[in-house]
């Protein structure tokens, strides 16, 4: 039953065909056997689970189940977890035990799921290979010698290899759509302020956003069902009515019209995976879709541009780590400077400590015009862009990811390489656009992600654009064979 | 934008995060390269475009003044190995 969507679990646990116990059970001796290779969980909660799984049944057996009631899922270890460890993937956090859930485990909790454990991930989501993880890398389960992509990499991972039938992640900068890309997942970042950051530890508050790993974009859509919605705790939380987002996968594309900026098919593209992308693009236009030329000239600067705004803002969060109230406290400091200094100094890895000394860098006195207002004026260029090229195409499409998934250590000693494995999935968080990765293909033996991006508020669209492709390709049922 | 040594120690200060001596170069290379990056900005004109803080049009939500929060010093305290008669223990700052 590994090999299921959640439709078919729910399905499968409403007629019986196995308990939730059984099916939590099945996964978690998947974990067992697989994951010492992977790596893809920090924490295994087996008896929460378990418990959890027997109250599932207890409430599928009275009629009072919802659709997923009793469905195993791996959480991003970003996500307070009320009483279960919460590491954000850092040495700062190894010893931190939420004293709340965040809303999004909440409302997974009242859905009557299941969290099997918490997935590993770049040290507060601050990388593209989830090689800065304290907890160590994380392999793609299609070649273990490569990176399943970052910063929710052992979510894609997890789920790749159906150690778990769909993950939550999150993404700032491209943190689901490139692993989702990688390892061969559809992957939904929504609108920003679709989902509640509350209890999501802050990485960069006006680009962070909570979304799913799953195989199908059925999945997606129950998920976001679920996840999706108002939050007071949340002060950028929108308050906006939530569709059932299962309403329109199965309207017809004809006459879509699908917008392919020419910066997303430049130099820089593999050549293998643009003719990939190519191709599924005519995939809709047989589907009765317009293929329309677009232009997003500020493309090139959203890199850029994220490099000093991602960074000034958690320079500002991760100020909170401090060693006093929680986390990571130096033995034996000599003064409170030397106990904040060194309890960073020795807390954060190395690209966590980069990112927030470019971020008090640009902030500093001298430098703020130059760097972040300028930085949040380019912004406001991106995202221009975006809302004209809205004005003519019902989405835009391009590559999630320049390349397919790369060897892991290969970009490790130069942080610029690594932030160019996110050249097409900045822009999409800078402008807080919804936007998704969907498998279309292999380039030798390695998954290639379509990525779709709408307009505000249009997750619906994109979903119903993913499940058509679905329906008339098999990309995304296929499975590494090491783990079938 | 090239940082020097002292550049890093003082942004290092600035940040509150102690840097090993040796591990001051590496620091000073790889941020020069990430400014180098993030100075391709400086190629456009942006005079007249207003600075975007937040995606979406934000302003601050207002609620009643009421109480909506418990006191809950002893759960959230309950996580710390620090902590004395409700207080937080850190070294002393006065002498």
């Amino acid at each position: 039953m590994h090999n299921y969507t959640i439709a078919e679990l729910t399905q499968g646990l409403k007629k019986g065909d196995f308990s939730s116990e059984e099916l939590t059970k099945s996964f978690l001796q998947r974990i067992k056997k697989y994951d010492p290779e992977l790596n893809s969980f920090i924490t295994v909660s087996e008896d929460h689970a378990l418990a959890q799984a027997r109250t599932a049944d207890e409430l599928i057996a009275k009629g009072n189940g919802s659709i997923l009631t009793g469905i195993p899922f791996a959480q991003k270890d970003i996500f307070c977890t009320n009483g279960i460890k919460t590491t954000c993937g850092s040495k700062m956090l190894d010893n931190f035990i939420a004293p709340y859930d965040a809303t999004v485990i909440h409302n997974f909790n009242q859905a009557g799921s299941v969290m099997l454990g918490k997935t590993n991930m770049d040290e507060f989501a601050m990388g593209s290979s989830n090689e800065t993880s304290f907890y160590g890398g994380v392999k793609n389960p299609w070649d273990i010698l490569t990176v399943p992509g970052g910063s929710s990499g052992g979510s894609a991972a997890a789920v790749a290899a159906r150690l778990a039938p769909a993950a939550t992640g999150t993404d700032t900068g491209g943190s689901i759509r490139q692993p989702a890309a990688l390892c061969g997942l559809t992957g939904v970042k929504p609108t920003y302020g679709r989902v509640s950051r509350y209890g999501m530890i802050a990485f960069a508050s006006s680009l962070d956003q909570a979304g799913t790993f799953t195989q199908t974009a059925e999945d997606s859509a129950l998920m976001l069902n679920v996840m999706s919605g108002f939050d007071e705790k949340d002060s950028t939380s929108v308050d906006k009515e939530v569709p059932d987002y299962t309403a329109n996968l199965n309207q017809d594309l004809k006459g879509l019209k699908i917008g392919l900026p020419k910066e997303y098919f430049g130099e820089g593209l593999n050549a293998d995976v643009a003719k990939i992308v190519e191709e599924a693009i005519a995939e809709y236009k047989k589907m009765g879709a317009e293929i329309i030329d677009i232009s997003l000239p500020n493309s090139h600067l959203s890199v850029p541009a994220y490099y000093v705004i991602a960074p000034a803002e958690c320079s500002s969060n991760l100020s909170r780590f401090d060693g006093v109230r929680f986390g990571y406290r130096c033995e034996d400091p000599k003064d409170l400077e030397d106990m904040y200094k060194r309890s960073r100094g020795e807390g954060f890895g190395e690209e966590v400590k980069r990112r927030i000394m470019i971020g008090a860098y640009v902030l500093s006195a001298g430098y703020y015009d130059a760097y972040y207002l300028k930085a949040q004026k380019i912004r406001h260029l991106i995202s221009d862009d975006f809302k004209a090229a809205f004005e003519k195409v019902d989405v835009i499409m391009g590559p999630t990811s320049p390349e397919v998934a790369f060897k892991a250590g290969e970009k490790t000693d130069d942080p610029v390489s690594m932030y160019l494995s996110d050249i097409y999935t900045i822009a999409t968080n800078l402008a807080g656009l919804p936007g998704m990765s969907v498998p279309c293909g292999f380039s030798n033996k390695m998954p290639v992600g379509l990525q779709i991006i709408g307009n505000y508020f249009d997750e619906s669209r994109l979903l119903n654009v993913a499940h058509q492709y679905q329906q008339t390709t098999d990309w995304h049922q296929q499975m590494p064979e090491a783990f079938k | 934008m090239s940082l020097d040594k002292n550049d890093v120690e003082k942004i290092a200060h600035l940040a509150r995060i102690a840097i090993v001596e040796e591990d001051v170069p590496g620091y000073a290379e790889s941020l020069s390269s990430i400014l180098k990056l993030v100075e391709q900005m400086n190629a456009v004109d942006t005079d007249n475009v207003t600075p975007m803080a937040h995606p979406h049009a934000a302003f601050q939500r207002l609620r009643e003044d009421v109480v909506t929060e418990e006191n809950q010093r002893e759960h959230f305290q309950k996580i710390s190995s620090n902590v004395e008669k409700g207080l937080y223990l850190v070294p002393k700052v006065l002498d």
